[in-house]
């Protein structure tokens, strides 16, 4: 037997969530475990049906466990496509209110699915799965706990499902960044902690004896993320089958728990491992070692010691105390050194191989994500000073820094890494197209260039027309007004955001054509083209 | 003492005082004579495999 105790676990969550089906107090709740009764059952027939009764054969503990990597990298292409499609869609809705339809797919429901698909789905499963390729190659070690590691990939595709369809179904606590319901919530910290100990196993019997900087970004992730989790979502639910929940703080409290888990989330999830990538991939891609190991250490623990407290810049002007703005302020503008250290480190790597930049378009895209890692890290402490964030808060300004961070650091950076990632993990001597990877830069690119400046014009734009005040002291403009005038830069960002979407579906198409193990017939990126009519002329 | 005001207290004295030091800890420790031949080493870590 296999599968055994898999079978078994399965199964007996499987009917867990047909009780709570059976059970259940409101209608939301229902559908979401009959849904959940479909996945799960689906699961435990699939397991069923793989399962032989001939005894598994030993582990061959000298060889990295790449399995649950390699669905790691198509989950990530996949969820990267249906997070920006969704991304497009809600754009789409902010330009053309019509496209709200009720009640499935209103803004309402589906701007946490955009959000939780990119910044979850898109970026936890590159996390997840590139975590687990650097740690067994910088440790020289397979991973710790066996199947464990194929539970936290299904686990984690299973919280994301039960995320994603209870937004739709209008189930929500309306906490930023950790939208999902209780019974989600604690599924996912048994993924989590799972995560966690297969993490720290592997590294605990590592055969080098330097744990190696990636591996300290991560762990300082995962160690971190589970914290901000249970703190932020302890809550108290309402019924045992039932969907609701309430927190168990009130007031400014939770606002404060609220924003020191959402801004941690930013740092230690979109930030911190997406930095062990940087760490790991950037020096194997050119074949040179980081610029400054020593410097690496210090720009680990500056911004550990640093980030934690910036929360409260997002809560300027509330009822939150003033000290607590004031401190989450200054250690916010003290952060942007420790982020510059950093992205100096990652692009001084490159020096003596610039003109990799030139020929290798992976190379070209680490270098684009570096730099917008260090565009978003100063615009940040920027934004956190009081008296810019009276003019930025609530409006798009917000909007155009997260996804000048998102589409350029965190995008750029996972679709380095899946390049780089495919043809390893699947044994192919190079990708599909190198050259579809140059057009897929230059698409997001456009991409992002479209979406942050129309975001940056608008924005300040906004922020002016509510301020605006005429000689009697009236305010010069209805909200109205300031929509309307927002109206062409809705329409430019849906147009940016199209941009990145087709960057993303050619990114499929290349890892799909790389793992049947085709290889397209193009001429090598930096050699001179042939030129036209030339070559074909044989010598008479 | 009321918790909050006590471990604002703890918080703003000896809590700021023990990271502070642990910091300049850990920085002096990555830059202490002799690291660097160790660090170089631990740089090459990715490239010892694949
Ligand atoms: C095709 C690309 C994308 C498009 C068109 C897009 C569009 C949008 C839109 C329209 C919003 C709502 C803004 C509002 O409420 O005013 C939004 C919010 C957000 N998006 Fe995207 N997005 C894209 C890609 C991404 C990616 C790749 C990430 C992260 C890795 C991301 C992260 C976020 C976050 C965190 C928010 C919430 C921001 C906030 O509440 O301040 N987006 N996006
Ligand atoms: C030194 C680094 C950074 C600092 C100090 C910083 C600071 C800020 C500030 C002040 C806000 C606006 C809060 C408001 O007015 O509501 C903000 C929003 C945001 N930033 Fe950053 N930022 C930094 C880096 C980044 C990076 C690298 C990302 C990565 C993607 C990022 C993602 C976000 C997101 C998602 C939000 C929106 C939160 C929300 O309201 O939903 N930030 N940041």
């Amino acid at each position: 037997m296999k599968y055994g105790t898999e079978i078994v676990f399965s199964a007996i969550l499987t009917l867990i969530a047909l009780l709570g089906a059976a059970f259940a107090v409101d209608d939301a709740f229902r559908y979401h475990m009959l849904i959940a009764v479909v996945l799960l059952g689906g699961f435990t027939i699939a397991l069923m049906r793989k399962e032989d009764f001939v005894p598994a054969g030993p582990v061959d503990d000298t060889r990295y466990m790449d399995g649950p990597i390699r669905y790691g990298v198509i989950a990530t292409v996949f969820w990267g496509v249906v997070g920006f499609l969704a991304g497009v869609l809600v754009a789409a809705q902010l330009a053309f209110p019509d496209l709200n339809l009720e009640p499935w797919l209103n803004f309402g429901r589906l701007r946490p699915l955009h959000t939780s698909g990119v910044v979850f789905a898109f970026g936890g499963n590159i996390l997840i799965a590139s975590s687990f390729y650097v740690v067994q190659r910088t440790c020289r070690t397979r991973l710790f706990g066996g199947n464990l590691a194929w539970f936290v990939f299904w686990g984690y595709q299973l919280f994301i499902v039960m995320a994603a369809t209870g937004y739709l179904l209008g189930i929500t606590q309306s906490r930023e960044y950790a939208e999902p319901e209780w019974y989600v919530d604690l599924w996912l910290t048994i993924v989590w902690v799972v995560y966690l100990f297969i993490f720290m196993g592997t590294v605990l019997r590592r055969k080098e004896p330097h744990i190696y900087v990636a591996n300290w970004f991560y762990m300082s992730f995962i160690i971190t993320i589970a914290m901000l989790h249970v703190l932020n979502n302890l809550a108290v639910p309402v019924s045992f089958v039932g969907s609701k929940s309430y927190s168990a703080f009130s007031g400014v409290q939770d606002a404060v728990t609220q924003w020191w888990y959402g801004h941690n989330a930013v740092a230690f999830f979109l930030t911190i491992p997406f930095l062990a990538m940087m760490y790991y991939f950037v020096p194997k891609q050119v074949n040179r070692p980081i610029y400054s190991y020593r410097l690496s250490i210090v720009h680990f623990w500056s911004i550990i010691f640093l980030y934690i407290w910036a929360g409260p810049h997002h809560l300027h002007y509330t009822a939150v105390p003033d000290w607590a703005q004031t401190l989450g302020m200054v250690f916010s503008i003290m952060l942007w050194m420790p982020s510059w250290g950093g992205m100096i480190n990652g692009l001084m790597t490159l020096s003596g191989r610039w003109d990799l930049i030139r020929t290798d378009p992976i190379v070209r895209l680490m270098v684009a994500a570096i730099a917008f890692y260090g565009m978003a890290t100063f615009e940040g402490p920027m934004l956190s000073i009081k008296s810019v964030n009276a003019l930025s808060h609530y409006t798009d300004w917000t909007i155009a820094h997260v996804h000048a961070g998102a589409l350029g650091w965190n995008g750029m950076i996972t679709f380095a890494a899946v390049y780089f990632l495919t043809p390893k993990l699947w044994g192919r001597e190079r990708l599909y197209s190198v050259r579809m990877v140059n057009w897929h830069f230059w698409l997001a690119t456009l991409g992002i260039v479209l979406y942050a400046s129309s975001m940056w014009v608008s924005g300040i734009m906004q922020g002016l027309m509510w301020r605006e005040y005429d000689s009697q002291g009236f305010l010069v403009y209805s909200f109205v007004e300031t929509v309307a005038a927002m109206h062409p830069y809705y329409v430019m960002r849906v147009t940016g955001g199209l941009f990145y979407l087709t960057g993303g579906f050619l990114m499929a198409w290349n890892v799909y054509q790389t793992i049947r193990g085709r290889v397209r017939d193009e001429t090598p990126m930096g050699a001179p083209a042939p030129a036209a009519g030339a070559a074909v002329q044989p010598a008479e | 003492m009321e918790t909050y005001t006590a471990m604002r207290h703890m918080a703003d004295s000896w809590g700021l005082l023990a990271m502070v030091l642990f910091f300049v800890g850990a920085v002096t420790f990555a830059f202490r004579p002799g690291s660097r031949a160790l660090s170089d080493d631990a740089a090459r870590i990715p490239f010892k495999d694949e």
